[in-house]
């Protein structure tokens, strides 16, 4: 008999989804989808509206990662006014995309992950929380928030407020970097390194214990996306937009605004996310996968000493120099990213012309379009406006990081499935396992966590008739 | 100029013939909320915000456009009073569609101050949500009729102060719009002398600087007193110093 195991909600991810399994006749299961089931509906009401307020109206996509869609909104506004920003603008600009980096990277590490990867994958879920980590493993769990904290700060210090900043606009930023914010900045960073170390050992001693996971948990070829400097470095806020394929070879290496001869979008009738795909190697073949992995793979180096020293690490869970192709790995190529961040942060707030006052460029309305591209801590951003004459916007489209990690987050949920699901009986542990594979993602469905305290979850068996053969609700 | 008295919250005081009742009230340093009213505009009793009770009769009364009399008794702040002006805001709130968070007005707006002072924490009404467009014809300024609350103060200053006579309101009730000329593209239009004292005066983020960002629209209305002195006294004093004088 056919049955359908539904996870509603998935937890521990920003956002609200759910996910299907489908079992076939041998119990095994025969398919796996991850719904998004929110509607946000942006693209839709921000037409009418100018393109100068975008970075504000965009920012609320998301509390977590609001500064990558000001980033994105606000260069894409630069395009439409068609003017370079000040250099100094630039740099702040990348100087909060860096904050926001490591602090969107501690969140999906210490409060989302580091309860599985440290308490177990199996262990009671309701002490497989942030709450439970903080009871028994008190001092990681608030280097955790600490780190984090210094992420949000550098954030605040720039933008004024660490959540939703109106800092970034078309033009370049409003406020210049003060001398006090800079020092505070100084004293700041050697905590972080310490903690950002501390991660790195903590995982990297944990592989051991992670040996079925790592090859179970989405360790499938696919191509990989993601920004490079002009000579091939990592890089988070602007340069070539590079695809890389599962051998390693370089596909495209190309200008951000040629984004649209490349990646089309896909629309499936079970989910609001998207699903964009490389279009040469047409739908669904075309699966790619953004983010800190995928930066790392396509990534010629990294460009600062201690990152440098972890990605040739990294690059050995990859075999015989291809592309490390296991989704766990995220979580690895997440920590090699806050220290590179944090190895940016210092070099560039040495620099005393930062905290001059011209900050801003100013014009009108030059171009009908504007792109802005910029790395998310999930992934590729992009944000292409069409405007009248007169600045008000007469189309937005948007995709998102998560978006474009779709395919790749539905065949991890069906590889942790195929592999720990058998039979009739299903664990909850097995359950979190399906989870903790789309926490590898750290997808951003919206703008929320819902991770303190127990666990909601609502599993369904479903007959092919649509009855329900068996339920577990636990609230 | 003739002394009246009167009570105003069961306190004696005095003022001048003559003078409106929402002058001697904010004399005797009562806040009395207006989103119509401005100091230099011509009364119109338009936002209804500066309603009071008068002992002697039921009917409640706009402040800015009654005037004082002698022996005149009434109270500003009753619990139906309060609640009154907080369901106006509310109204206002639901009428368009004044998201805050976005507005380029957003921490200086006048109409979001007064919410937050009444403690108006959510609109009990169903939002209209009305589908109304943005003029950003004008090469300097533009016009947002999702945030107007058609208060008409930039009808009143480029009428009685500019003299062009540019704005004005076309339609009946919940579908007033207010229009440029005839109903033209603010950028066609031919009256506008582009001096910007509508942006000025307007309480919210309906009418600000072109290219303006979220919350970064700063209004002043010292130029009007400024003006009218220059004008009537032949004096040209700042009086505020010329910093951010909002009402």
């Amino acid at each position: 008999m056919t049955r359908t195991v539904v996870i509603d909600p998935v937890t521990r991810i920003e956002g609200h989804a759910k996910i299907s399994l489908y079992l076939g006749d041998d119990g095994k299961v025969a398919d796996a989808r991850f719904h998004v089931v929110e509607f946000r509906g942006f693209e839709k009401f921000c037409v009418g509206r100018t393109f100068w307020e975008m970075p504000g109206i965009t920012a609320r996509v998301c509390g977590i990662c609001p500064v990558s869609h000001i980033l994105a909104s606000a260069k894409a506004g630069d395009d439409v006014l068609g003017i370079r920003i000040p250099p100094r603008a630039e740099k702040l600009r990348r100087l909060m995309n860096w904050g926001q980096l490591v602090q969107s990277h501690a969140l999906s590490f210490f409060h989302l992950s580091a309860p599985d990867l440290l308490l177990g994958m199996d262990s009671d879920p309701a002490k497989r929380n942030i709450m439970g980590l903080i009871q028994a493993r008190p001092n990681i769990a608030r280097s955790g928030i600490r780190l984090r904290e210094f992420g949000q700060k550098v954030i605040r210090l720039l933008g004024g407020r660490s959540v939703h900043p109106a800092w970034a606009v078309p033009g370049g930023v409003r406020e210049p970097l003060t001398a006090e914010a800079r020092s505070q900045i100084k004293r700041l960073l050697p905590e972080a390194f310490d903690i950002a170390e501390l991660a790195l050992d903590l995982l990297k001693d944990s592989y051991d214990q992670f040996n079925d996971e790592i090859h179970n948990y989405g360790d499938f070829p696919s191509l990989y996306m993601g920004l490079v400097t002009a000579d091939g470095g990592l890089e988070h806020y602007d340069g070539m937009l590079r695809v890389v394929d599962a051998e390693g070879r370089i596909l495209q290496n190309a200008e951000t605004i040629t984004y649209r001869d490349f990646i089309g979008e896909a629309v499936e009738p079970w989910s609001y996310l998207k699903a964009p795909y490389y279009k040469p190697h047409g739908y669904p073949d075309g699966m790619y996968r953004v983010g800190p992995l995928a930066r790392l793979n396509i990534c010629d180096y990294a460009g600062t000493p201690r990152a440098d020293r972890e990605l040739r690490q990294f690059r050995r869970h990859g075999q015989r120099g291809k592309p490390v192709s296991g989704s766990f790995h995220y979580h690895y190529a997440r920590l090699i990213e806050i220290l590179f961040c944090l190895e940016k942060i210092e070099e560039t707030i040495e620099d005393e012309s930062l905290t001059g006052s011209h900050v801003r460029n100013y014009a009108e309305v030059n171009e009908r379009t504007g792109i802005g591209v910029s790395e998310a801590p999930r992934g590729t951003l992009f944000h292409e406006y069409k405007v009248d004459r007169q600045g008000i916007l007469q189309s937005v489209n948007m995709i998102i990081a998560t978006g474009q990690n779709n395919l790749a987050m539905n065949k991890t949920v069906q590889q942790i499935a195929r592999a720990y699901i058998d039979g009739e009986t299903i664990e909850e542990g097995v359950l979190n396992r399906i989870e903790h594979g789309i926490r590898l993602f750290d997808p951003c469905l919206s703008c929320s966590t819902h991770a303190v305290g127990q666990m909601p979850l609502h599993v369904q068996l479903i007959a092919p008739d649509g009855a329900i053969v068996d339920e577990r609700v636990r609230d | 100029m003739a002394v009246i008295t009167m009570t105003i919250n069961d306190e004696l005081v005095s003022g001048v013939e003559g003078q409106s009742l929402l002058s001697l009230i904010r004399e005797q340093g009562i806040e009395l909320p207006t989103l119509c009213h401005l100091e230099g505009l011509e009364a119109r009793g338009g936002c209804r915000l500066c309603l009071v009770e008068m002992q002697s009769t039921q009917r409640l009364l706009p402040a800015c456009t009654t005037t004082a009399q002698e022996g005149m008794s009434i109270q500003t702040h009753s619990e139906r009073l309060v609640r009154y002006r907080r369901m106006i805001l509310e109204l206002l709130f639901a009428e368009r569609n004044h998201v805050c968070a976005v507005c380029v007005m957003n921490g200086r707006c006048e109409l979001q101050d007064e919410a937050a002072k009444i403690g108006m924490d959510h609109v009990r009404y169903d939002y209209l949500v009305p589908e109304l467009p943005m003029d950003a014809t004008h090469d300097k300024f533009a016009i947002d009729h999702n945030r107007c609350i058609l208060c008409t103060r930039c009808v009143s200053v480029c009428d009685s102060v500019e003299g062009a006579h540019t704005w004005d309101v076309m339609g009946r009730g919940v579908n007033s719009r207010v229009i440029t000329d005839l109903n033209q593209p603010w950028g066609s239009s031919r009256s506008c002398t582009s001096c910007g004292k509508c942006v000025q005066v307007c309480p919210t983020g309906a009418l600000a600087n072109k290219g303006s960002t979220v919350a970064e629209m700063v209004k002043r209305h010292d130029f009007l007193q400024w003006i009218l002195d220059g004008r009537e006294k032949k004096q040209w004093v700042m009086h505020n110093g010329g910093s951010e004088g909002r009402r």
